[in-house]
């Protein structure tokens, strides 16, 4: 695949590989991308805006430059307390693998970064992977973001990103640490078309978390745990899908994520509320609610190319990825996508295993831990879910 | 105060029993409403942001001056305050983020910053062009700017019955033709066709966009225009707040009534 170089969300060339239940694979303008969709279908995509998550600045104690990119959190509403990652001197035109190494972080260390001050609580057990305190009120710490902070981005994309190049058109809350970009199919003439045909749309909020850390150990537990927000109106259209046995078309992998991990803790139904999803999906997950998902093209090991595994056996994935390959697609947030329906194997029984591979919590209480499921080590729990109010 | 959009003339009407005094009615369409109001540290937007806070809204205004931001969120605490200038493209982000994030959402925005043009009031031909792009960046491409950021929120909020209700404040020099008062008649006349736009165009997503004129009111602005006016004459701004608050409150009931009957049937 080529990378997606120029960051325009809808590019008039961009393309989408279908493949269906039955694994037969075709090729689409993705501008016909409604076209997929049939009356009685609810399609639900991410409404997060993006924040401007990567913050320069320096470190106190050594004066030396550093750049902070924002990584998790326990609650859509937390302002304060983030997990990040550090990187030393240099931006996004190097590439994040390539990056130096910021200084040694200790408890207490302050971060200078441009009107915003911040306090290193603590190591998340990896020298770059810290709990930051923005000090401060709550108006300071939102202006501060958005006047200082920029988009994360990556060496591929040459010219720095504006924050509306990462915002999708329906983007609502600010809580998006990268761009749910599967959304920037969307726009609001396909929304219409949509509703003309009595397709329903609905959203959730996903805060998105980091794609890349540029650390091999880091990367390997992504996606960080991640609140989302499933509201009612969403919830009752999936209600009244399941019942008329209309298709759910998950918008993103932070659409199937979230509403995979809320089904997954209430058997099978989808109540509107906050949660933290922790969960990972893959090859052995069993969906329960998602039918099918538009996403990115994604290359091999990363984990949104593992949550692909979820809808479509190997065999076919590979001949996805050959697809995809020969035929010139672009990859990365402004890329070229797919559009995969689960495979009959791959969906869960009705009545499927309560909290199967599920480590979950819910709000309002969101550092109650309800349950940890034997999916990861116990020693990554705390990567999963770092932050904790005191 | 004229409503430019018949619709909302039938939509006042039809549910006049629910009008003023809001405060006292049990159902005050106001409670935990998420407002925006641009231009809210002075005139018609200041009293805006006191109107609706007395409603029991949560409200954020947004302004170019951080002293008089900082001024009017000490004097209202429960306001959040923004610094921002709706003309400058870089700026409309940065503010959006900051009113969606600070009120996890947003249901009602006002446009009310308003440039009147060149002080004093000047005849087209002596019109500097830089002096027409400032009001236009102002006036017309600044609420487009910030409709277009809030549209996500504003669809949301129209999904969840929330109310979602866009209103730009215009002008009577929108639809008649005052001598000098070319910049800003023009900037506003383009403004109200906009927003009748937006209201065709955004009715599938539940969001209404309407165009008050408030009328002659004693604020910074009309002074400006006219010095010598007699101010006795004048609307107090706290009178065109209370007004635009009725009407927004009419929009935001049908919404309010739809869920109690929902909860009812």
């Amino acid at each position: 695949m080529i990378a997606a170089r120029l960051p325009v969300q809808r590019p008039s060339n961009a393309k989408v590989l279908i493949a269906d239940g039955q694994g037969n694979i075709e090729h689409k303008a993705r501008s016909e991308f409604a076209d997929l969709l049939r009356p009685g279908d609810v399609v639900v995509a991410n409404d997060a805006a993006t924040l401007p998550a990567s913050l320069s600045g320096q470190h106190s104690r050594t004066g030396r430059p550093i750049e902070v990119r924002l990584a998790g959190r326990d609650s859509l509403d937390e302002i304060r307390y983030f997990s990040v990652i550090v990187f030393g001197e240099g931006d996004f035109r190097t590439p994040t693998e390539n990056r130096s190494k910021p200084p040694a972080l200790k408890r207490g260390d302050r971060l200078e970064l441009g009107r915003l001050q911040g306090t290193v609580v603590r190591l998340l057990n990896h020298p770059r992977f810290i709990l930051l305190q923005f000090e401060g009120s709550p108006r300071e710490i939102w202006e501060g973001l958005a006047r200082h902070g920029r988009p994360i981005q990556y060496a591929y994309v040459p010219t720095p990103l504006a924050v509306w190049d990462t915002w999708t058109p329906i983007a609502v809350r600010p809580v998006a640490f990268e761009p749910p970009s599967a959304g920037f199919v969307l726009d609001w003439s396909m929304l219409a078309s949509m509703s003309a045909r009595k397709i329903r749309f609905g959203t959730i909020t996903h805060a998105s978390g980091l794609s890349s850390t540029g650390d091999p150990e880091l990367d390997a537990l992504l996606p960080f745990a991640e609140p989302y927000r499933i509201p009612r109106s969403t919830a009752l259209m999936i209600k009244h899908a399941q019942a008329s046995r209309g298709r759910i078309i998950a918008i993103g992998t932070t659409v199937a994520r979230a509403l995979e991990h809320t089904a997954a803790m209430f058997d099978g139904v989808v109540p509107f509320g906050e949660r933290l999803a922790t969960q990972r999906l893959g090859a052995s997950s069993r969906l329960r609610i998602v039918d099918a998902i538009l996403s990115g093209t994604h290359e091999r090991g990363t984990s949104h190319y593992e949550l692909l595994r979820a809808f479509v056996d190997d065999e076919t994935l590979s001949r996805i990825d050959h697809e995809l390959n020969t035929r010139d697609y672009r990859t990365h947030e402004f890329g070229d996508s797919v559009f995969l329906e689960r495979a009959a194997t791959r969906r869960a029984p009705r009545l499927g295993h309560l909290l199967e591979h599920v480590s979950c919590s819910s709000t309002p209480s969101t550092s109650a831990k309800v349950c940890f499921g034997g999916l990861l080590p116990h020693d990554a729990q705390s990567f999963f879910n770092p932050v904790r109010k005191e | 105060m004229n409503i430019h959009h018949k619709s909302v003339d039938s939509i006042l009407s039809s549910l006049s029993p629910l009008l003023a005094p809001t405060d006292d009615h049990p159902r005050n369409p106001f409670t935990d409403i998420r407002v925006a109001i641009t231009g809210g540290t002075s005139g018609l937007g200041l009293s805006l942001v006191r109107e609706l806070l007395d409603r029991g809204a949560k409200v954020a205004l947004v302004a170019r001056s951080r002293d008089r931001v900082d001024c009017v969120v000490q004097e209202l605490p429960a306001a959040h305050g923004i610094v921002g200038d709706v003309s400058r493209k870089e700026d409309i982000h940065p503010i959006t983020m900051q009113i969606v994030g600070a009120l996890g959402g947003l249901d009602v925005l006002i446009n009310n910053a308003s440039d009147l043009g060149p002080i004093p009031l000047q005849l087209l031909g002596d019109t500097e062009c830089e002096d027409l792009e400032r009001t236009l960046a102002t006036n017309f491409l600044g609420p487009f700017r910030l409709t277009k950021a809030m549209l996500g929120s504003l669809a949301a909020s129209a999904r969840e019955c929330r109310g979602a209700v866009v209103v730009n404040v215009s002008s009577d020099a929108a639809v008649n033709a005052y001598p000098r008062w070319g910049a800003y008649g023009a900037s506003k006349a383009a403004l109200l066709h906009l927003s009748r736009i937006w209201d065709e165009e955004l009715s599938s997503e539940g969001v209404r966009v309407l165009s008050i004129d408030p009328g002659d009111m004693d604020t910074p602005l009309h002074a400006a225009a006219v010095p010598d006016a007699d101010r006795s004459t004048l609307k107090r701004p706290e009178v065109a707040a209370r007004e635009f608050a009725d009407t927004v409150a009419a929009v935001l009931s049908r919404r309010t009534e739809a869920i109690a009957q929902e909860a009812i049937g």
